[in-house]
Order: C-alpha cells, then sequence, then structure tokens
C-alpha cells in the first residue's frame, strides 16, 4: 500500500490545481494506462467478481473516497464523466457506523436514478460527521435528468456489505459490492 | 474446510465449530469443481450456524456465492426459536418464471418469428431506467401489494385460471403494505410491469424433448416442437428496497457484533422486525407475481393479434427463486411448520401436497429450471423425496461462473446475437452490454444442474426445452 500515498499526494494536487481548471479524468484512463503516468488520478478501480459489481475507491480523505465510491457505482449504469451538471440533489443520510453510513450513501444514488431519473455527473461539499450514536453525512450531487443523450449500461440493484472494507493507510480506500 | 464425500453428488460439512447443523450440498463433483472456487461452502456453513436452524443447510447444485446465504441456499427455522433473515431471500424478491404453452408448433411461428418478437419487444417494456406504460397511484399500489396477481387478474390482466398455476396462487397471504417504506413505494411506482434488464429475459421457446410423457400430459405440453413462452424476471426496485430497508432495520435492533457476514443480518421469526419484514417481503413477492401476470397478459396479446388467436395460451406454472415462506415440513420427527428460506432455489412439492393445484395433485408441481440466455431451458416436477432432502426444493437455473466485467471483455453483444441468429434463434434486446454480460459461456451448464436434480430426487426431468426468440432487458 505504501506506493498508494504518494499517488494519492499527487491525486489531491490534480483535485486542487488540475480539476478546477475544466479537466476531467475518467475513472477508465487510469486502468488503461496503468503504470503510466495517469494511474495516480485514479479514481476507483473496478474488480472481477463472479455475479456483480465490485470495486475499490480512493480518496486521502474517507469523504473522497466515498464520493468516488458513488462515481465507480454509477459507472456500472452510465458514463458519469459524460454527465453534464444542470440538476443538483443534496442528501442527508445517519447511520449507527461507517460501514452503513457508506451503503445508504450509495443507495441515495440508485433511489434517486429511479424515482427521479438523476444520473450523477460529480458529487461536491460531501462532509461526514461523528455524532452521538454513529455518523452522518451531507453532500450536494451534481449531475442531469434522464435523456436521449445518455446511455445506460446496466442496472444496480443494491449495495451489499459482502466484501465491504473502509480501509485507512495514508488515505482511504473503500471496497464495495454492488448486486448487479 | 472438510467436505466429506457422502455419494456421487452429495457431500456434506459436518456439524464442527459454531454450526448447529451440518451443511448439506448436492453437486456433481464437475460443478462442485466451481461451487468450491468461491465462497459458497463458507456461506452454507455460516448458515449453518444461525439460531433455529432445522436438519441442514442445504446447497442446491446450480449454487454460487451469494451477499450471506449462497445462491442456491436453502434453510428452515423454527417459528418460535428460530430466525427471518433477508440475506436468507435476496435483494430480488420473488424473482421468479413463468411458463406459458401455446397450441401453436415452431412450423406455425416459423414465418411470423421475427414479427412475434419486435410486437413483444413493443408492449413489454424492458431495460435500465425503463418505467411501466401504468400510472399507478399509492392506494392502488398498497392494493397490488396485498392482492397480487388476484389484482392483477380482478383489473383484466390475464385470467382466473392462471392464479391457481402460481405459487400461492398468486398471493401471498400474510402481505402487509404497513411496514412499507416510503421509498419502497416510490421505487414501486414508476416500475410495475416491466422486465427490468440484468438476467432477466422472456423467451419463446419450443419443445426440445419430452422425458416424462405423463407429468408433461398434465402440464399441457404434448410434443416437441410445440411453442412456449417464459418470463423470468421479479419486483424490481421495490423489492430490492425491501431488502435494503429491513437489513438496515435489523442492524440497528440487533447490531452487528458477532455475525460471520453482515449480510447475515436476522431478526427472531416472531420479533417485531422479524415480522414486519415477513409481512413486507409478501408484499414484494405479490408485487412480482402482479408484474409477471402483466407481462404475460401484453404477451397472449401479441400472439392473438399476430397469430390471430392466443386460446391455447395456458399458464403452465409460475415459481419463485427468491423467497421465505412458512410451509409446513418433516423436522424432528414431526410434522412442522416452518420458516423456509430459498435463495435462487425453486420449490418442488411432490404428488400429493395439498398447496399445489388439483390438476398437478398427481404428478407434483411444475418445477421451472431457465438456463442462460439463449441456451436450453428445463421443466422438471417436483418429487416426494425432495421433502426428506432438502425441504422440497431444487435448483433455479445455470448459476454464473464468470464475473460481468469478464464477460464484457471477451464477447460481443452484436457477435452472440449473430452466433444466435445462426443457431436459429432471434435476439432483441435494449444494449449490447447487457447481452455480453448475459453469455451462455458466463454460466453454468444448465443440463449438468438439472442431471443432478434428477439423479439426486430434488426434481424429476419432465421436459428439455430450446430458445426460438430471445428478449433481453
Amino acid at each position: 500500500m505504501n506506493s498508494r500515498i504518494e499517488d494519492r499526494v499527487f491525486a489531491r494536487f490534480f483535485q486542487l490545481a488540475v480539476e478546477p481548471a475544466g479537466l476531467t479524468f475518467p475513472g477508465s484512463w487510469g486502468k488503461i494506462s496503468r503504470g503510466a503516468v495517469w494511474t495516480f488520478m485514479e479514481k476507483y478501480r473496478i474488480l472481477p467478481h463472479p455475479a456483480d459489481g465490485k470495486f475499490q475507491a480512493y480518496g486521502t480523505t474517507l469523504e473522497e473516497a466515498l464520493g468516488n465510491a458513488a462515481l465507480a457505482m454509477s459507472s456500472f449504469m452510465w458514463d458519469w464523466s459524460k454527465v453534464e451538471p444542470r440538476v443538483r440533489h443534496f442528501v442527508h443520510v445517519r447511520a449507527i457506523d461507517r460501514e452503513q453510513l457508506l451503503v445508504k450513501f450509495l443507495g441515495e444514488t440508485i433511489y434517486l436514478f429511479e424515482t427521479k431519473r438523476f444520473l450523477l455527473g460529480k458529487v461536491d461539499g460531501l462532509r461526514i460527521r461523528q455524532e452521538f450514536e454513529g455518523f452522518s453525512l451531507e453532500a450536494l450531487l451534481g449531475g442531469d435528468t434522464l435523456s436521449d443523450r445518455y446511455e445506460l449500461f446496466g442496472d444496480v440493484k443494491a449495495v451489499t456489505y459482502h466484501e465491504l472494507k473502509i480501509e485507512e493507510c495514508g488515505g482511504f480506500t473503500v471496497q464495495v459490492v454492488v448486486d448487479l | 474446510m472438510e467436505l466429506r464425500k457422502i455419494s456421487d453428488n452429495v457431500w456434506e460439512i459436518p456439524k464442527q465449530g459454531e454450526m448447529r447443523v451440518p451443511a448439506v450440498i448436492y453437486s456433481s463433483a464437475r460443478l462442485l469443481d466451481d461451487i468450491r472456487r468461491d465462497m459458497t461452502l463458507t456461506q452454507a456453513r455460516n448458515v449453518a450456524c444461525l439460531p433455529g436452524i432445522e436438519r441442514m443447510s442445504y446447497v442446491m447444485p446450480d449454487a454460487h456465492q451469494g451477499y450471506g446465504f449462497p445462491i442456491g441456499g436453502v434453510a428452515a427455522f423454527d417459528l418460535d426459536s428460530g430466525i427471518i433473515s433477508p440475506g436468507g431471500v435476496g435483494y430480488d424478491i420473488n424473482c421468479g418464471v413463468r411458463l406459458l404453452k401455446t397450441d401453436y408448433m415452431e412450423t406455425d411461428v416459423a414465418g411470423k418469428r421475427k414479427e412475434l418478437l419486435a410486437e413483444i419487444f413493443k408492449e413489454v417494456p424492458a431495460g435500465v431506467g425503463k418505467g411501466g406504460v401504468t400510472k399507478l397511484s399509492r392506494g392502488v399500489l398498497k392494493e397490488i401489494l396485498v392482492k397480487g396477481a388476484e389484482w392483477a387478474v380482478e383489473n383484466g390482466y390475464g385470467r382466473k385460471e392462471d392464479l391457481e398455476r402460481t405459487e400461492e396462487y398468486g398471493r401471498m397471504k400474510d402481505a402487509a403494505a404497513d411496514a412499507i417504506s416510503d421509498r419502497a413505494m416510490e421505487r414501486g411506482l414508476p416500475q410495475l410491469g416491466t422486465l427490468g434488464s440484468g438476467n432477466h429475459f422472456l423467451e419463446i421457446q419450443k419443445v426440445h424433448e419430452i422425458y416424462d410423457e405423463a407429468a408433461a400430459r398434465a402440464f399441457g405440453i404434448r410434443a416437441a416442437g410445440q411453442v412456449l413462452v417464459m418470463i423470468h424476471c421479479g419486483s424490481r426496485g421495490f423489492g430490492h428496497q425491501v431488502a435494503t430497508d429491513y437489513i438496515e432495520a435489523m442492524e440497528n435492533a440487533f447490531g452487528v457484533k458477532g455475525l460471520p457476514d453482515r449480510e447475515l443480518v436476522h431478526a427472531p421469526f416472531k420479533s417485531s422486525q422479524g415480522q414486519q419484514y415477513y409481512r413486507s417481503m409478501c408484499a414484494a413477492v405479490n408485487y412480482a407475481f402482479a408484474n409477471r401476470q402483466m407481462i404475460a397478459h401484453w404477451v397472449r396479446d401479441v400472439f392473438a393479434r399476430v397469430l390471430g388467436s392466443s386460446k391455447g395460451m395456458d399458464q403452465v406454472y409460475d415459481v419463485c427463486h427468491n423467497v421465505a415462506k412458512v410451509e409446513t415440513h418433516e423436522a424432528g420427527g414431526r410434522s412442522r411448520k416452518l420458516v423456509v428460506h430459498r435463495k435462487g432455489a425453486t420449490r418442488s412439492f411432490g404428488p400429493g401436497r395439498p398447496e399445489i393445484p388439483e390438476c398437478y395433485r398427481s404428478v407434483g408441481q411444475p418445477v421451472i429450471i431457465p438456463g442462460s440466455m439463449g441456451t436450453a431451458s428445463f421443466i422438471l416436477a417436483g418429487t416426494e423425496e425432495a421433502e426428506g432432502l432438502s425441504f422440497s426444493s431444487t435448483a433455479h437455473g445455470a448459476g454464473r461462473v464468470m464475473s460481468r466485467h469478464e464477460a464484457v471483455r471477451r464477447f460481443r453483444g452484436e457477435r452472440i446475437r449473430d452466433d444466435l441468429a445462426r443457431k436459429g434463434i432471434e435476439l432483441k434486446a435494449t444494449n449490447w452490454k447487457g447481452v455480453a454480460e448475459e453469455a451462455a459461456e458466463a454460466y453454468k451448464d444448465v443440463d449438468e444442474v438439472v442431471r443432478v436434480s434428477h439423479e439426486v430426487g430434488l426434481g424429476r426431468i419432465v421436459a428439455k426445452v430450446v430458445p426460438i426468440g430471445v428478449m433481453k432487458g
């Protein structure tokens, strides 16, 4: 995991310096050019799983890793990097622990898609607070309403606890399996 | 993990550690190779540790790893000391299969096959994010949750006779809409009457071979070449949300400490969380029954329009693959009511069971086992032995062996369409990536799954059917 610390420092640099300049880096770039210069800005990685969708998402903070997890999950359904930010949804979830917080936060994306036809394109202002009993999270999800301009790849039925991990080692890695 | 061979198709994980009962795996050596490769056996062992489990933790021949319970896992629990677990049912509550027979032979539809499929594709909403054509109010949805397929028939979708040819007569009587979240209602409202996506499909099939003439006749299956329609789908976002809601509710009420796997979270069956989940799950089962009832009705409409009549299109049966039910079984030397979890497994009640309709009582219930997209499917009959072997349960399909991601990397949807076309199978799909994910190579060999089921006695093979037209959501 040590090598990843450097990656994350670079990732943070790019998040602060490059993304505001209007450049975006779809998650798949990191995979295509693994080992090349792009690797360090990898937001997430899709992992093999016999029946379903498994991924790891990375961040210098837990907040960033959770935001990237939402993008990773969206990548099973649509290309989030092509979604224009026209609509915003504020989400607020509470949970007994960090694992449940992650599951419920990702569940918001599925719920918004199925009931508001909302396609997630970016996650802003994600904040996690430790509370008296557990955690709370709020975030502003940016994206667009489903229309002909977007292609859908598949459905995510639910977010599971199967092989779910939240690891801290220099930065944060979260691993999730979603039911497809 | 210690795995003892009992016979060619039966294996056992002896009771050890925290296990309250042994686990039994019905599988050939060949299928076991796949089963051992993932977490299926560990999950079967975890299930054997749950409170109130009776007899054994069973694993069906098509098993693969799931969440909490393996897919292809069957377990029954005592009503008083036992539990109910959303992980023992799955996210797609009452994912299941409905089979319609027709009086048409392959030759009757040969020239119209393309048109039939195109019309069904137009009539039955399918694919990701596709809403239904029926605009529902919350009040009507609540009625559907309580009445299931009965609501559909009362509202002009299908025939009264369809109900007796549906598990539970199309309506789980313990269903209640009072403990359903707003989110589940919101997800359920736009999706009724839709096929969905993923592994869900609708196939026009023909009978390939009949192995058991008497049972086939009872099921309305007369000869090779006869055209059938198979519908595979479930409770859509509604069921997924019910599962999600109650996993959280049970975590909050009972905590997650000491669970070998968080997806195995459970509640005592008679606790308020246990009862609320059970009644809500029954509501999701009813949603799925109504869903398949509506789709079957539209398919009949298309046949009537394109071929002139849908007169002989009787329902053979409709079975649940993901469900928990209160049933009477032998346990501890007497007949008792138990809560039977079937996750990726089909009920296979044998002759004489009072739950199955009169017309099937002498041969056993029809068990419908779909293969993977574009491959053979099977019709079996429930057996008396299955009661003692698996609380009357058998396999539910082929079972995945390759990840969707890997399948997309290896196969192309358009290529699969062309290959199927060469075999005389028409394919229509909402997206090609979804087709690649469901490539036959990503699944186990359904013939082998069914052979094991037959040899062990979980279900008796009646007929093999093959597709001639496939609609993929």
